[in-house]
């Protein structure tokens, strides 16, 4: 079996943004859109899922805020409690107000980096990664759709020309 | 139009009802002189914390006396010693009923004027998603005027010797008292009053032509009220910010007069304002399940709840700030006032800090909840309270030391006053259509989604 799709070529948002929503109501399968921009809403006309990077962060969050309370509570209180200007280090909770900052911090670095690294593997995305462009005009002022064939070549092409399509290719993908 | 429904109003009648008999009976049963006092202590203590303290400076005061060898001037110290504990007692019992109509009466004000602070940003910003819920802060704000004739009764009664609130108004205690006598330059009754007289009147002034301008300008054929609200909003901001950190000094850190600190102004504003923004959230939310709100969605709530929870996290920053310098340095001239908050405060102390920071914080992230009704409601009762003990930190400590108590007197005076908020505040929004008509943004707010 071939592995042709389609590239449904749109120079505009609004009519990509239509497009889509025609696509989705034919029930044709979106393998993927490319865009030189976010396009506000598209995720949801896509019907993609809400991602759960929020959450991911949260718990980055939590376990920066417990590494912090852990260090500082290892180093200044359990190994060396040394009298340091009269502060009490007898107890963490007695000189807890001066760990606030480091905590505060450790929480924002963890949630901030993981989160950011969390990102970047979720979306497969490194200094040496080959560029996945399918068509160089998509990161200045085209949009692109690109959806599966499965032997219903004439009439797909017939229907992303009705959808305000600029160009329709079809590829033989590899 | 908004119709004040009879039972919300009924409502409104018994809260001030029930509030005005229990702070009538907060005087009624404040102690009239010492001799009551005594009892009062002889009763309630078998060796209480009052007790306590008094014996040990009495025991320490003998060891000193019998250094001295002197014997028979230890009893008259003693007597008099016993008297003054006495009289300090009697001072802090008998401020009692006032602190709590204090702490109640400008937290209420405060609470308008948050919304008014809010209200003046939000035009100068020319906020896009707000317009559909100005008359709904112009509402709030109707209770300003109310307030501020209430509280400057107050400040006047005060400055009459009717209270012990602000001890530097005493002229006995100043006669004694170095500090407060190098401050009486600034800390003196005529300049005192005349400041809170041009502060509420500012105030005032401002939400009367602000809401005046923003109802012609329904009628109107062009955008000139419109722009003429923008530049006196701004104006406004700036009078605001100047005479609100003046404000916090006056009616609040001179309750404390031996004690400073520089972002006091700011820890109260942010106080006030995530308490105004609260009260947005939440009349809004009562008015839009009556129906009355038909352009509100959950976007505007969802909006409102951030900043409930952004300013939130603000007020913990300012609050964290103030503490930990002051923790920090140690310094024993400041940092009395937060050993007296500790030991004697210590669960509305840190509770303030659990109700303000952590609750918020852990339910209001989500985005999801930002938008649920009851959740909102739930968050804003809390913050709502959180921070009326923030107000009672700042102010009971000063007055009442460790004769406080949230009883009768305490929740007497917040019934009253929320009775008396809820009444003017729904009455005036009874007064103007919910929904402003010829704001250029408003067409913008009505479609507001995020």
């Amino acid at each position: 079996m071939s592995n042709k799709v389609i590239y449904a070529i749109y120079n505009d948002d609004d009519i990509l943004m239509d497009a889509v929503k025609k696509t989705r109501a034919a029930h044709h399968h979106i393998e993927e859109v490319f865009t030189p921009f976010p396009v506000h809403g598209l995720d949801k006309a896509m019907g993609l899922a809400p991602t759960r990077l929020a959450i991911c962060a949260f718990i980055y969050g939590l376990l920066g805020l417990s590494f912090g309370t852990w260090m500082m509570n290892y180093i200044m209180i359990q190994d060396w409690p040394q009298d340091i200007g009269g502060k009490p280090s007898f107890s963490y909770i007695e000189n807890m107000p001066a760990f606030v900052p480091i905590m505060f911090e450790e929480t924002v670095f963890f949630a901030a980096h993981l989160m950011v690294i969390t990102f970047y593997m979720r979306s497969k995305l490194w200094p040496f990664k080959q560029a996945e462009n399918p068509d160089v005009r998509t990161t200045d002022n085209h949009f692109l759709m690109e959806v599966a064939i499965n032997d219903n070549e004439e009439e797909l092409v017939s229907f992303f020309k009705n959808t305000g399509a600029v160009e329709v290719k079809v590829i033989e993908k590899q | 139009m908004y119709t004040f429904s009879s039972k919300l109003k009924t409502f409104s009648f018994i809260l001030m009802a029930v509030g005005l008999l229990g702070i009538g009976y907060g005087f009624l049963t404040a102690p009239k002189d010492i001799q009551e006092v005594e009892n009062l202590l002889a009763a309630d203590s078998h060796g209480g914390h009052g007790e306590v303290q008094h014996e040990v400076s009495n025991s320490s005061h003998k060891e000193n006396e019998v250094a001295a060898e002197h014997k028979e001037t230890t009893d008259a110290k003693e007597a008099t010693e016993h008297k003054e504990h006495l009289t300090h007692v009697l001072h802090q019992l008998q401020n009692k009923p006032w602190a709590a109509l204090y702490v109640a009466c400008i937290f209420f004000l405060l609470i308008s004027m948050g919304v008014l602070a809010f209200y003046a940003i939000q035009q100068v910003a020319q906020a896009g998603w707000s317009p559909v819920l100005f008359r709904v802060m112009q509402g709030i704000t109707a209770y300003l005027p109310v307030g501020s004739v209430l509280f400057f009764i107050f400040l006047v009664l005060c400055g009459l010797h009717f209270n012990h609130l602000f001890i530097w108004l005493d002229p006995e205690v100043v006669a004694h008292d170095k500090i407060i006598q190098t401050k009486s330059g600034y800390l003196n009754f005529p300049f005192w009053i005349v400041r809170a007289a041009i502060f509420l009147f500012g105030w005032n002034l401002y939400r009367y032509y602000s809401r005046k301008n923003c109802l012609a300008q329904d009628e109107a054929t062009d955008n000139n009220l419109y722009k003429k609200n923008f530049k006196i909003s701004a104006g406004f901001l700036v009078f605001f910010i100047v005479s609100e950190s003046i404000m916090s000094w006056d009616w609040i850190m001179s309750i404390d007069p031996h004690w400073f600190s520089t972002l006091f102004g700011w820890y109260v504003f942010a106080s006030f304002f995530v308490s105004g923004i609260t009260m947005i959230t939440m009349v809004t939310l009562y008015l839009k399940s009556r129906g009355y709100l038909e352009h509100v969605n959950t976007s505007h709530i969802h909006d409102l709840a951030k900043f409930m929870f952004g300013i939130s996290v603000f007020w913990t920053y300012l609050w964290f700030s103030q503490f930990m310098l002051i923790w920090y340095a140690n310094i024993p001239e400041e940092v009395t006032y937060f050993i007296t908050r500790i030991q004697l405060y210590n669960l509305p102390f840190f509770g303030a800090v659990v109700m303000n920071f952590l609750f918020p914080i852990l339910i209001l992230i989500n985005t999801d909840f930002k938008r649920i009704t009851w959740v909102l409601v739930m968050a804003g009762i809390v913050i709502l309270l959180g921070h009326y003990i923030d107000f009672f930190n700042m102010i009971m400590p000063g007055t009442v030391g460790d004769r406080w108590f949230i009883g009768i007197s305490e929740i007497a005076s917040v019934l009253f006053f929320l009775g008396l908020f809820i009444y003017v505040v729904f009455t005036a929004l009874t007064k103007a259509p919910l929904l402003p008509k010829r704001n250029p943004f408003i067409e913008e707010s009505k479609h507001f989604h995020y």
